[in-house]
């Protein structure tokens, strides 16, 4: 009768059943799947419509059209949203014209240079993916890591030590054994909040944000320390890893485009193999959809929880590892713009799924890139991804809203329907 | 005389089903009418319309011969229509007085709360119709049948004229819902009139001046207590002859499987529930645990099944020690358990029926190459068990959750019987289900008795450990306070027990010495 009071950790369960309830990408549940889809497509539909309508409040020439006539205010409105999701849509996937011109120009350079956007925004994706996929598996397992920032940082100051500390290994071993120590790194950090909820049930939400706090200090101080770069001049930076231990990029300058993109899409194929076609995945993935139906069948829970985090924890420590390896090259304290925070966003969008989060990620990194355009071109500031991506999550996070805008009847309603009135509802 | 309340042609879709079929019904005043149906059968979507929480498609209420809208539970408290749910809506830290005038709280002029005020009304209405109560004790403090008698105050209080009972007993015990029964006719007799919805063929018989019996939406007929008999109703209920009483042999116990001894079990906040008990349970026979839900049989079936570490005292299953094993190794010693909240502990609701059926034997060969799953094999199993087991799915992708209760239990049952079992830990395996679900799950204990499994049966239920048990232990305060024969135990005996009389202040049920005290 007594229910539970309400924490404010609840609402984090909330979101959390909402995602692990999803459906597994199995087959079944046609309207519930084509839900799956749409739903997110059209959140982020929604999302750029208010983010236009933000776009117009804050643009001068809009207030200035209306002003004149409501005819220059009208075209006013249009240009500014043309002239700014045109920026955004040629930043991302790049201008086709300048493309076709460049092709017929043959010239190499302007070639990379117009097909650069396209790629860069692959480059902008790798990291998300990795981050998503770290916290979808959390998701899986029940758990709601809010510590991928965390555990990136400390992934990425592993993989930075390895990269710069070992010299004279050939590139086919030292690379790797750098992206290992970046997972290895992460792992550790995911470890420890998975342990303490297992063993002595701290919780994780808790203990993952204490320990980005934890994460990030600890980075400052060696970058001020032992592994801050000689000659440096007191700027907090790593020494340069070495050329062995990079992550190779596929094309000349501009392009940042690298195998780590390759490596994620393989990474999340692992993901999905570990999740959906093995025992462990199983175990974890009925550990975090009830856990006492596991405790039950005789899963160990503990043994789960903990497994759990230590995964999510390598998959966040793979997402700072490449940023090292293949983007910055060292390490300092500005290496992440939120990763391990959007990453949750991703997760939700992705509804938790490996592929999900891929194509999550992908819109993420065309927004994200094509938003620098933007900002040239319209004067629009970057924020308003930031805006659009919050939106998004909103939405996600509260389906009915999206429902209730596009009128759509929620997934199975018959059945639920059904439900109330043909189960016994929890207690005789 | 125009009826209290007239129902006409309510019917209600939801998309695939229709949950309420052009139904009618009248309720004249003073009288009890049951509404009898099997879980999913409309009873409650009709209550919930009545009550303002769905909106019919079609269809009017009228109440005392004028048409009414219901959009909200207030509105139907405001036309006199109260409902006494099947969980309490009460505030466990809030006294009875409290608790009633929530929501139309007593002021003085200040604005402050006059509880005085409010109680002497309480006592009023509780002396008037019978229901005992303190109305200043608080509710957390309350046994179950009290709480339930303030929740008709509750009603009271706000001067309903209508009541409606949905399965109000099935949180009491026997004597408790006795109790129930006198304080509803004590209403009727008063001028209440009452809806009582119910699937225990026994209470409508007990109480109602008319039954009304429910099947997929429609009504199927109607008749009175004195014309029907049980048979007739579950026939009517299900839509087939039903075989109530379970068929059963003599029971052919043989070596023992079960050993429990001087079992002491404490729960989370570490206060002992399960007080130095021994037993065996033997191959072949079906030992049932009877006794007020929160005498420590819950607590016991942990024990038994490794999910919770015993204080002191041995299990031994097969001979083996398992006081401190962990599920997996008693489930791999072949004991199979059917959990008495299948929703919360026996399935994954969100995950397709064709993994509940390998939940307990995912990792093992043929469902297991490595750490691969041989999907194949997972799904060949599921489509040969819902044949086998008369799983009503769509197929074997559908999620547990999306079915009925009767068929999620057919799941578990399925799951846990397929396996090579020795021993069984069935706890109140038909909860919630209706009569046919009860007939299929009780035939198949039956069956696995027969093969020479041990089962080990709890039930808050007296009617059904009585009529499966070879032999009764009851349970009071954590103690086995009596094993008795199943043939000659009466209800009233066993009731008494499960009431905390002693055995000794008994006398036997029969002539013949078969209950064993075990003080």
């Amino acid at each position: 009768m007594a229910k539970k009071q309400k924490t404010p950790i609840d609402a984090g369960k909330a979101i959390l059943q909402e995602v692990t309830d999803g459906p597994a990408p199995s087959k079944g549940g046609n309207q519930k799947r084509r839900q799956v889809l749409l739903i997110p497509a059209l959140a982020v539909v929604t999302g750029l419509l208010i983010g236009a309508i933000i776009i117009l409040l804050t643009t001068e020439e809009v207030y200035a059209g209306f002003r004149t006539s409501f005819g220059a205010g009208m075209s006013a409105v249009w240009n500014s949203v043309a002239k700014a999701y045109g920026a955004l849509f040629a930043g991302a996937f790049g201008n086709p014209v300048r493309m076709v011109q460049a092709l017929f120009s043959g010239d190499a350079l302007e070639i990379r240079r117009a097909f650069n956007p396209f790629l860069e925004s692959l480059v902008v994706s790798t990291p998300y993916i990795f981050a998503g996929l770290a916290v979808a598996l959390g998701f899986r397992a029940g758990l709601f890591n809010i510590g991928v920032e965390g555990q990136l940082f400390m992934g990425a100051t592993a993989a930075t030590f390895v990269g710069y500390a070992l010299k004279g290994l050939p590139a086919v071993i030292h690379m790797p054994l750098a992206m290992l120590a970046g997972a290895i790194g992460g792992g550790l950090w995911g470890f420890i909040p998975g342990w303490l909820k297992a063993k002595t049930g701290g919780h994780e939400v808790i203990n993952t944000i204490m320990l980005n706090w934890i994460a990030f200090r600890l980075t400052d101080w060696l970058l001020n320390g032992p592994m801050q770069r000689p000659n440096s001049g007191g700027v907090p930076i790593s020494p340069i890893i070495e050329k062995s231990a990079q992550i190779p990029q596929f094309f000349g300058s501009p392009i940042r485009f690298h195998l780590g993109f390759f490596i994620a899409l393989g990474i999340a194929w692992l993901v999905y193999w570990f999740l959906f076609k093995t025992t462990w995945g199983f175990n974890l993935r009925t550990v975090g959809a009830n856990p006492n139906a596991g405790k039950y069948a005789g899963m160990n829970i503990v043994k789960n929880t903990i497994l759990a985090m230590t995964l999510s924890g390598a998959l966040a420590g793979l997402a700072g590892a490449n940023q090292v390896l293949a983007i910055t090259r060292s390490m300092a304290m500005g290496l992440s713009s939120g990763y391990g925070f959007d990453s949750i966003a991703l997760a939700l969008l992705g509804n938790s799924s490996p592929l999900g989060v891929v194509l999550a990620s992908l819109l993420f990194g065309f927004l994200r890139n094509g938003a620098a355009q933007m900002m040239v071109v319209s004067k629009i500031p970057i924020d308003i991804i930031s805006i659009i991506q919050a939106l998004v999550l909103i939405f996600i996070a509260a389906p009915a809203i999206i429902r209730s805008l596009w009128r759509i009847k929620a997934a199975k309603v018959g059945e639920e329907g059904v439900t109330v009135t043909t189960t016994w509802g929890g207690g005789h | 005389m125009t009826p209290i309340l007239q129902l006409t042609n309510i019917t209600k879709r939801f998309p695939g089903v229709l949950a309420n079929d052009h139904i009618n019904l009248e309720l004249n005043q003073g009288e009890i009418l049951a509404l009898l149906g099997e879980n999913g059968a409309g009873k409650t979507t009709l209550m919930n319309i009545l009550y303002g929480l769905y909106q019919p498609d079609e269809g009017e209420i009228l109440v005392r011969g004028e048409k009414i809208t219901v959009h909200s539970p207030t509105d139907a408290i405001n036309a006199g229509i109260g409902m006494v749910h099947q969980h309490f809506m009460l505030i466990p830290v809030f006294t009875v007085t409290e608790n009633v005038m929530l929501g139309q709280e007593e002021a003085n002029k200040l604005g402050f709360l006059n509880r005085p005020k409010a109680a002497a009304r309480i006592r009023e209405v509780s002396e008037q119709y019978g229901l005992e109560v303190d109305p200043d004790a608080y509710v957390k403090d309350l046994p179950v049948g009290v709480q339930q008698r303030v929740e008709i105050i509750k009603l009271l209080y706000r001067n309903a004229e209508i009541l409606i009972f949905d399965e109000p007993t099935a949180v009491l015990t026997p004597q408790e819902a006795d109790d129930l029964f006198k304080i509803m006719r004590s209403l009727a007799e008063q001028g209440k009139s009452i809806i009582f919805i119910t699937h225990k063929l026994r209470e409508v018989l007990d109480v109602a001046d008319r039954i009304m019996v429910i099947r997929r939406g429609a009504v199927v007929g109607q008749t009175l207590p004195s014309e029907a008999d049980k048979n007739t109703l579950a026939a009517m209920m299900v839509g087939r002859a039903v075989q109530l009483e379970v068929e059963k042999k003599p029971s052919q116990p043989s070596e023992i499987v079960l050993e429990v001894k001087n079992l002491v079990v404490a729960d989370d906040t570490q206060q002992v529930m399960v007080d130095d008990i021994s037993f065996e349970v033997r191959a072949g026979e079906i030992m049932g645990i009877a006794g007020v839900q929160g005498n420590g049989q819950t607590e016991l079936v942990a024990a038994v099944t490794g999910l919770r570490r015993p204080t002191s005292g041995s299990i031994k299953l097969l001979g083996k020690d398992i006081t401190h094993s962990t599920p997996r190794r008693i489930t791999e010693l072949g004991c199979a358990h059917v959990p008495e909240d299948r929703q919360k502990d026996g399935l994954v609701l969100s995950f397709p029926v064709k993994d509940n059926l390998v939940l307990c034997t995912y990792y093992k060969h043929p469902f297991a190459r490595g750490v691969n799953l041989n999907e194949d094999r997972i799904n060949k199993n599921a489509v040969d068990l819902i044949e086998q087991y008369d799983i009503r799915t769509p197929n074997a992708e559908t999620s547990v959750g999306s079915l009925s209760g009767g068929n999620q239990q057919k799941v578990i049952v399925a799951r846990e019987f397929s396996r090579p079992i020795r021993f069984l830990v069935a706890s109140q395996p038909t909860r919630g289900l209706d009569v046919g679900s009860i007939e299929y799950i009780h035939n198949r204990i039956v069956e696995k008795r027969d093969q020479g499994t041990a089962i080990l049966l709890v039930s808050p239920e007296l009617d059904e450990v009585m009529e499966l048990s070879d032999r009764i232990a009851v349970m009071y305060r954590g103690k086995i306070v009596a094993i008795v024969d199943s043939d000659v135990a009466t209800k009233e005996y066993i009731g008494l027990l499960m009431a905390g009389i002693s055995p000794e202040t008994l006398p036997p049920p029969t002539e013949k010495h078969a209950v064993e005290a075990t003080l």
